[in-house]
This record gives C-alpha cells, structure tokens and sequence, in this order.
C-alpha cells in the first residue's frame, strides 16, 4: 500500500508537498521522539499528535514514509517545509490516534491478505 | 575514505531552532561520501539525541563531529547542570525533563539509551555544576552494521 492509495481510503488531508507513492512498510504510533527513534522502522508511517519541527527530522532520520496528524492539530508551517525539504509527506485527520492506527492497521492486514501490518 | 571532515555547530540550552541542525550536516556529508544507509542512520540518531539533550538539560553547548579515517567521531559537550548519577541516567525511562520539553515529545528517558545502543563506542564525562561531554564513535564499516 502506498501513502496515495491510503489517501483515497480514509479521510487524510495531505499538508505538504512530497512523494506519495513509496510503498508504506508499517505504521507506528507514538507521542514520544526517542521512541520512533528507536522502534520506527524504515518505511513506516508515523501516527502521532506532536507538531513540533522536530518531527520530520526524527521521521528524516528513520526514513519514514510519512506522518499523519491526528486530532485535526493545527500543523506549525515550519515543520511542514522542514518535511518537505527532507521528502517526508505529512497528512492530517481529525480522528485520534487510536482511531487512525485501528483503520491503517486493518487496511494493511486486507492490503497483505492477513500478513502483519 | 579519510579526507577528515569536520564541522561544529553551537547549541542553546531551551532553543529548539538549532536541533537537528548538526546531524543534518552530518546525515548529508556521510550520503555524499557513499556511506551505508545504516551507518548514517545510526550516526544521525546519536547525533540528534546528543543535541537534543543539551537544549532540554542544558545551559549551552556545541556539537562537533569529525570524520576521519575508518571513523566518524562526534562529540557533544556543554556547560552543565551535569549529570550527578551517569548509572541512572543511562537506565532506560530515567528522565528529568522539564514539562515543556514533553509537550513536544521528549522525556521517555530513551535518548543516552539510544545512542548506547547505535554507537559502537560511547564515553560519557560529567562534573556536575560544570557539565557534560559524550565522545560517541561510529566505526565506518562496508556492512553498516554495529
Ligand atoms: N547534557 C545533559 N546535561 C544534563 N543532564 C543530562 C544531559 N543529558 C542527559 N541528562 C540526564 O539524563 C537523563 C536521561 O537522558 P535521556 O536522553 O536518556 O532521556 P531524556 O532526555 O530525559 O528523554 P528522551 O531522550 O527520551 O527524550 C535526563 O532526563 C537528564 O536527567
Ligand atoms: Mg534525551
């Protein structure tokens, strides 16, 4: 699946400009920096609420596939063109975290005919 | 591979407009020479963990990295507060970080942890009330890994 395709499944507003088509490996969700430092696996989409400019060097770092937004939270423009410059696609939804990880997560057992997300 | 490249970049203690900004430098340096993504990976996260800790801990400090024969060394040393027990704050979870550096996504306690454990050698130097030096060494190796 890529970041394209899940665009058109769930309600994702895409914020910067970027390349939507690289395959999304997995998806991790977390709050904390240090811990997508340590557990986000190359290609993975980044589900979280943090806004901070910080996030599209931890996501640059970890070549992530992406991040979306959750909670409709105002994204700070900096971080978008931080993401930009560094290829990383940043998304918004106005559903929470819990809700976004529940859809891709079932999105990618359907997409892998039952493998793991 | 041992032209030795160097750079060093200042960081303030609270002033997140510096973060990243070394291991950046760094991240693009090593792509440029033809380094393994892994080896990039892993001297980026020390890298952007080392700096991080100083705008969230400290007062000021700096950021410098060399690369140089088969090794990248990286050292970040600031102006305290120090560290009083190197031991705890190297257990994963030990954090002290102040509340505004959590509202953006920091104080899990992971970050000394994290450079632990992608670094192939890490030496850690406090005085507390005089501050803090951590050499980290990545070994450049044609595999990428530890
Ligand atoms: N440069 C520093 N100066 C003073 N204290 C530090 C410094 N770096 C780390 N510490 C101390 O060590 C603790 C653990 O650091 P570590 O990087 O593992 O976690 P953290 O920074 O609190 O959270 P995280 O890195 O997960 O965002 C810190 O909370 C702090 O008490
Ligand atoms: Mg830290």
């Amino acid at each position: 699946m890529t970041i394209y395709e899940l665009i058109g499944k769930l309600e994702l507003s895409l914020k910067n400009k970027g390349c939507t088509d690289t395959p999304i490996t997995g998806c991790y969700a977390s709050d904390m920096l240090s811990d997508v430092l340590a557990n986000g696996k190359e290609g993975n989409l980044w589900i979280t609420r943090q806004t901070h400019p910080n996030i599209a060097a931890v996501a640059a770092i970890k070549g992530l596939s992406g991040i979306i937004v959750t909670g409709n939270k105002d994204i700070d423009p900096e971080t978008l063109e931080k993401a930009e410059s560094e290829g990383i696609v940043i998304l918004s939804t106005g559903l929470q975290t819990c809700e976004t990880a529940g859809i891709v997560y079932n999105l990618f057992l359907t997409d892998k005919g039952g493998g793991k997300a | 591979m041992g032209a030795g490249k160097s750079d060093y970049f200042p960081l303030k203690g609270g002033d997140f407009s510096d973060a990243g900004v070394g291991s950046k430098c760094l991240r693009s340096e090593l792509a440029e020479m033809g380094v393994p993504g892994e080896t990039i990976r892993r001297a980026a996260i020390c890298a952007f963990e080392a700096e991080i800790n100083v705008i969230i801990h400290a007062v000021a400090g700096s950021l410098n990295y060399r690369i140089e024969g088969d090794e990248i060394k990286i050292t970040v040393t600031d102006m305290g507060p120090g560290i009083e027990d190197i031991g705890l704050a190297m257990k994963e979870g030990y954090t002290t970080a102040p509340d505004w550096a959590r509202e953006f996504g920091w104080g899990s306690g992971m970050g000394l942890p994290n450079i632990k454990k992608n670094a192939d050698a890490l030496q850690i130097d406090s005085v507390p009330g005089e501050g803090t030096t951590l050499e980290i060494i990545i070994n450049l190796r044609a595999d990428g890994q530890k």
